[in-house]
């Protein structure tokens, strides 16, 4: 373990793309393909869990800051950086979507040219690995690296069942690996134009991501993500520049160290950087290219909405949290985080589509994070980075289930996983915990909703308290509706055949045991990974948010969960009840799912979810959250930018 | 300490269901003294229940025992951990995930009725789980403390600085109680469309078991109420039970007065007068504190 | 305690001509109140106790009066109500009438009357509460022997498409009399060996009664 950090974090960054350059290079779906990114994915994984957990030992503050002069480093990114736009003019072009080509330009000239011209500041180390970048390093180590894992098996046979599309796979599969080397490097960079070149690619590389299959649809959705991630890439390019020079600061752990109230300009490059970060956590109003990711395959989905790309945004936002505190930059946040999480659980009750669930379910979700993360307070950003972490492991699992579900049954309709549990029995016992770990209560996402509740009641904010209640009431529905539909047991109906290969066990069964195993190690987690995450951003040390005494029963409550089923199973408690068809007025045909019509004839029969589209249905609530939101965001941006000049 | 918590615990999982049953026998006794019948005799919820274990089960598959089980203990769980004085947020949270074991019960049975009654329930859910969170903080705020042993202790009674809170609390009480405007899921008198709703494809041993939870389920529900009245002062505990009483009998007023309202209607109304009471007396509270 | 305390009725309409149904609603007025029983009419068979028939069974309903008496849970009573449930009354001739309800379900009580009195129907319902108690103790007797036991290999959990045959589904094919054949069986089988190696002269005896006493049922 003599190991130094910055290797190991140049090996992060660096060594997936390698991993993509060889993807590139090996023959569609082959063995050795399998191997590289088995072999590749572990590496990676062994070497974030080895840097989380050489920081996370680390007692009192991390310095872990490296390479202060970084001139050949510098011309490299500016290179990329050229190389992004020049990708983004080319695909607009061949596309004629010419919007692109300028958000693309506003974004990155002024930041090459202020590079180029020497206006930039120089001499403050550009990365730096502290306990927040190391609980991400390990977010996106273990669950990313398990999503490429999947996508591998996963991509063979997406082409099996669509053969319409090209097979790109390799394509596909290096993008992914690019995909989180730009995260690796986003996370540890101190440096603004560092960081804004991993945004830059991270943007580029969703949007490449969701044309994946060349459609129509996939080409406009992926040009919806495009504008939208260029437009907070904008936002970020600005706040660059500003903080170069106006404040002559190049770094944002120097941005963050301004204290707000002795110079409100600096909320002025806070509130971009925020901007932006809403744009990438996909807030309202910038939800939309979320909800359009999803006609990408599967992995993409998962690692889009799981563990990386959403995940930025928030990220970014907690480095900031402790100067939103107060301003009015801070309220506004939490408001549309607030309101996202709200009324996006509420559009989520309309939706069939397995995965525009997820899709809702992700932006409410977020939407939460951010109105945490918002409230400035030790406790938001505590309730904001536990549900970053649970959101990961549930999210990615879930994402994983519902395309093994679709590959298995060719429908990810909610309505077509009635009875799973008897047709896919695996996969429907996974997909039980993943939404589980979503929503019900001791289970993590829970817990952490729980400690957000008491954030926003100590930070006074009543509003938030609202939009959280109220959101929680629909956020049950909509998860306890599916459970119920996976639980149904169809009488005469019998198993499909299981065609998940071995590969993607690999992902999903690790991840179903982190859930549980989270569930237990909580509070341990809230020690180790979580306190210091605080220490270090509010220089104080805080009390545990859950109690002692809650945890113990919280334990005892996981422990039911499991004891129950198992116990009544070693009772044979039920065993000698006699089985009947249920009641369908006493007209059932003989299998639950037929019943006798008034002309003697077996009907088929069928009980629906309920979606409620005519109360809550997209084309009602969804375009009025866009222009509400919008407003707020603009308003946001006017009052703060106008008030500071 | 622990035994003060043990005891109560024990004396809540033993008394409940009586006081639980005998609260429903006054419900039909009253009700059908409210329709001028004689009505059947205080103990007959006990003889139901009694028949019922006696019976034989019939399920529909071999989960749905697992479900209702699940239901019953959790139910007890949630009931003991308020008693014993533990977490009120905790409380409501296990709570909710006892009632999501019903409806899964009725959702795995795959019976039409059944399934109706799963996605009303759920609805249920949808409207008094906004509230029963805004209990909790309400307590919060007014007493500092979301543990129930410490709310007990207060000073003063709740009533003084949430009232808003308990007219909201009493309106989704309905809704909890499945009485009659708002008795959507399953009921207690025959209704025609829905049969019994989520109970339909529960039988015997099963259904005993629902209608044992029930009652625990009432039971710490009055609990709740009676919180908004406790103090540390002794004699709050005889206002207490008083306003358990009235407000137990108003919801069986409210049950035979009020028929049936579509379930938009339930929406709407509960989640209006939960913004308007519980919404604007946090607010207030809020405005205060600072 | 009697179970017959809490009769949990459920009243089937078979094709009666509605006099006898808006009897069996005016028992639940105000006037006749039969709750002070503890009698609840759920809609619901498997929560029902008593099954109330009125109206003669034609060939509509009678897989529907089958379907609704084998998926009340034990122990279970009949009541026809009224001359046409009884044996088919004034329909009796008509094409499509099979006749009383017994035709298709084993009645207990038979209550006459066109159309049936309130007080003969709780009658009725009375001297039904007194089978219900004796059924209950043979049902417990039946029931430590494994009566109505379920063998769970046959529900679909763990099947494959190739296994599936519609024949060997439980409850579709399998009427109540065929699930009573496969108890007496079984109570039959357990029957057999010689009980406690202690007393085997004063178990044999024993034994031979019960399972008589079974094939009466």
């Amino acid at each position: 373990m003599t190991i130094s950090i910055l290797k190991a974090v140049s090996f992060l960054i660096l060594f997936p793309f390698v991993i993509a350059v060889m993807m590139f290079c090996i023959r569609n779906s082959s063995l050795l393909r399998n191997f590289v990114a088995i072999v590749g994915g572990f590496s990676v994984m062994a070497t974030a869990i080895m840097v989380g957990i050489r920081v996370l030992s680390m007692k009192g503050t991390t310095r872990n800051t490296y390479l202060t002069s970084t001139a050949p480093h510098d011309h490299i990114i500016m290179g990329g950086e050229l190389l992004l736009m020049a990708i983004v003019i080319f695909l607009s072009l061949k596309y004629k979507k010419y919007y692109a080509i300028l958000l693309s330009m506003i974004g990155t000239i002024p930041v090459l040219a202020m590079d180029l011209s020497g206006y930039a500041v120089e001499g403050n180390a550009h990365l730096r690995v502290d306990f927040l970048s190391a609980v991400m390093i390990l977010i996106v180590g273990i669950v990313g690296i398990l999503i490429c894992i999947y996508a591998v098996g996963y991509m063979k046979d997406y082409h099996n069942h669509h053969t319409d599309v090209e097979d790109r796979s390799n394509y596909f599969l290096a993008l992914l690996f690019v995909f989180i080397g730009a995260m690796f490097g986003l996370i540890v960079s101190d440096n603004l134009g560092w960081i804004y070149f991993f945004w830059e690619i991270t943007s580029v590389c969703s949007f490449l991501l969701i044309g994946y299959t060349r459609t129509e649809e996939a080409v406009n959705n992926s040009f919806r993500a495009l504008w939208m991630n260029l437009l907070g890439g904008c936002g970020f390019a600005a706040a660059l520049l500003l903080c170069n020079f106006k404040f002559g600061i190049s770094n944002l752990s120097q941005l963050t160290a301004i204290i707000p109230r002795q110079n409100m300009v600096v909320m002025v490059p806070v509130t971009l950087i925020a901007f932006a970060a809403l744009t990438k956590s996909a807030q309202f109003p910038f939800s939309r290219w979320l909800l359009g990711a999803m006609v990408a395959p599967t992995p993409s989905s998962a690692l889009l909405h799981s563990a990386t790309m959403v995940k930025i945004g928030v990220y970014m936002l907690i480095r900031l949290s402790p100067m939103l505190k107060g301003t009015f930059t801070g309220v506004m946040i939490t408001v549309i985080g607030g309101f996202t999480f709200f009324a996006a659980s509420l559009l989520a009750i309309t939706v069939s589509d397995g995965k525009k669930v997820l899709a809702y379910s992700t932006i409410s979700n977020l939407g939460l994070i951010t109105a945490c993360a918002g409230t400035g307070t030790t406790e938001g950003v505590w309730a904001a980075t536990m549900l970053i972490l649970f959101h990961a492991v549930s999210k990615s699992l879930l994402f994983q289930t519902v395309g093994d579900i679709e590959n298995c049954m060719h429908s990810r309709d909610i309505e077509d996983m009635h009875g799973l549990i008897i047709k896919l029995p695996k996969l429907a016992f996974i997909m039980i915990i993943g939404i589980c770990g979503m929503f019900m209560a001791p289970f993590g996402m829970l817990v952490s909703k729980w400690a957000a509740l008491k954030s926003f009641v100590d930070s006074n904010s009543v509003w938030l308290v609202l939009f959280l209640v109220f959101g929680s009431g629909s956020t049950l529905f909509y998860w306890a509706k599916w459970l119920g539909k996976i639980c149904t047991v169809i009488h005469q109906s019998y198993e499909l055949e299981d065609i998940t290969p071995k590969s993607e066990m690999i992902s999903l069964i690790p991840l179903t045991c982190m859930i549980i195993v989270m569930c237990f190690a909580f509070p341990k987690m809230s020690d180790i990974m979580i306190q210091p995450i605080l220490n270090e951003a509010f220089h104080k040390n805080i009390p545990n948010v859950i109690g002692g005494s809650d945890v113990i029963i919280m334990m005892i409550m996981v422990a039911m969960i499991f004891a129950i089923p198992i116990g009544s199973r070693l009772l044979a408690i039920g065993k000698k009840s006699k089985m009947t068809m249920s009641y369908v007025a006493g007209v059932n045909a003989g299998d639950d799912r037929h019943y006798i019509d008034s002309f003697g004839k077996a009907r088929p029969l069928y009980m629906s979810n309920w979606y409620m589209t005519e109360y809550f249905g997209e084309d009602k609530l969804l375009a009025p959250s866009i222009v509400i939101s919008a407003i707020i965001v603009i308003v946001m941006l006017i009052i703060v930018c106008g008030g500071a000049f | 300490m622990v035994m003060t918590t043990v005891i109560k615990v024990v004396l809540y999982i033993l008394l409940a269901p009586i006081i639980g049953g005998l609260m429903e026998g006054i419900d039909r006794v009253v009700s059908a003294r409210m329709q001028r019948r004689q009505g059947p005799p205080l103990l007959q919820p006990f003889y139901d229940v009694y028949k019922l274990l006696a019976k034989q089960t019939t399920v529909v598959n071999s989960i749905q025992v697992l479900f209702v089980i699940a239901y019953l203990i959790f139910t007890i769980f949630t009931g003991s951990l308020f008693f014993g004085g533990g977490d009120m947020l905790l409380v409501f949270f296990a709570l909710s995930m006892s009632e999501v074991m019903m409806v899964l019960a009725a959702y795995s049975t795959n019976g039409p009725y059944s399934a109706l009654g799963a996605n009303r329930e759920l609805l249920q859910m949808m409207c008094y789980e906004p509230m029963i969170l805004l209990v909790a903080i309400g307590f919060y705020e007014a007493n500092g403390s979301f543990m129930v042993n410490d709310l007990v202790q207060a000073a003063n009674p709740a009533i003084y600085k949430i009232p808003g809170m308990l007219i909201g609390f009493l309106f989704i009480l309905t809704i909890k109680f499945r009485k009659s405007p708002f008795d959507m899921s399953t009921s207690h008198h025959a209704h025609q469309e829905m049969v019994k709703g989520l109970t339909s494809d529960i039988s015997g041993t099963n259904l005993a078991f629902y209608e044992i939870a029930e009652w625990y389920d009432e039971v710490l529900m009055m609990g709740i109420v009676a919180m908004f009245f406790i103090y540390n002062n002794p004699i709050s505990i005889v206002w207490a039970l008083i306003a358990c009483v009235i407000f137990y009998l108003m919801e069986t007023l409210i049950d035979n007065v009020f028929p049936r309202v579509k379930y938009m209607a339930m929406l709407v109304s509960s989640w209006v007068v939960i913004l308007v009471s519980a919404g604007t007396n946090l607010l207030i509270l809020s405005v205060i504190g600072k | 305690m009697k179970i017959s305390k809490s009769p949990w009725v459920l009243h089937y309409d078979g094709s009666s001509c509605n006099g006898c149904d808006i009897e069996v609603l005016a028992t639940m007025t105000p006037l006749y109140d039969v709750e002070r029983f503890g009698i609840i009419n759920t809609g619901n068979p498997k929560h029902a106790d008593i099954l109330l028939l009125t109206g003669g069974i034609n060939a509509q309903t009678a897989p529907v009066v089958r379907q609704l008496y084998n998926q009340m849970p034990d122990p279970k009573v009949v009541i026809a109500c009224g001359i046409c449930s009884c044996d088919g009354g004034i329909f009796k001739e008509c094409y499509n009438i099979l006749g009383g309800s017994d035709k298709v379900v084993p009645v207990d009580v038979y209550v006459p009357g066109c159309a049936v009195r309130p007080e003969a129907l709780i009658d009725g319902v009375v001297k039904a509460l007194a089978i219900l108690e004796e059924k209950r103790i043979k049902v417990k007797e039946s029931m430590k022997q494994g009566y109505c036991t379920v063998d769970y290999s046959k529900i679909a959990v763990r099947m494959k498409a190739e296994d599936y045959d519609p024949a060997t589904q439980y409850d579709a094919v399998l009427t109540e009399e065929a699930l009573r054949e496969q108890a007496e069986a079984k109570i039959a089988q357990t029957a057999k060996p010689a009980p406690k190696p202690a007393a085997p002269a004063a178990a044999a005896p024993a034994a031979a009664p019960k399972k008589d006493e079974g094939g009466n049922a």
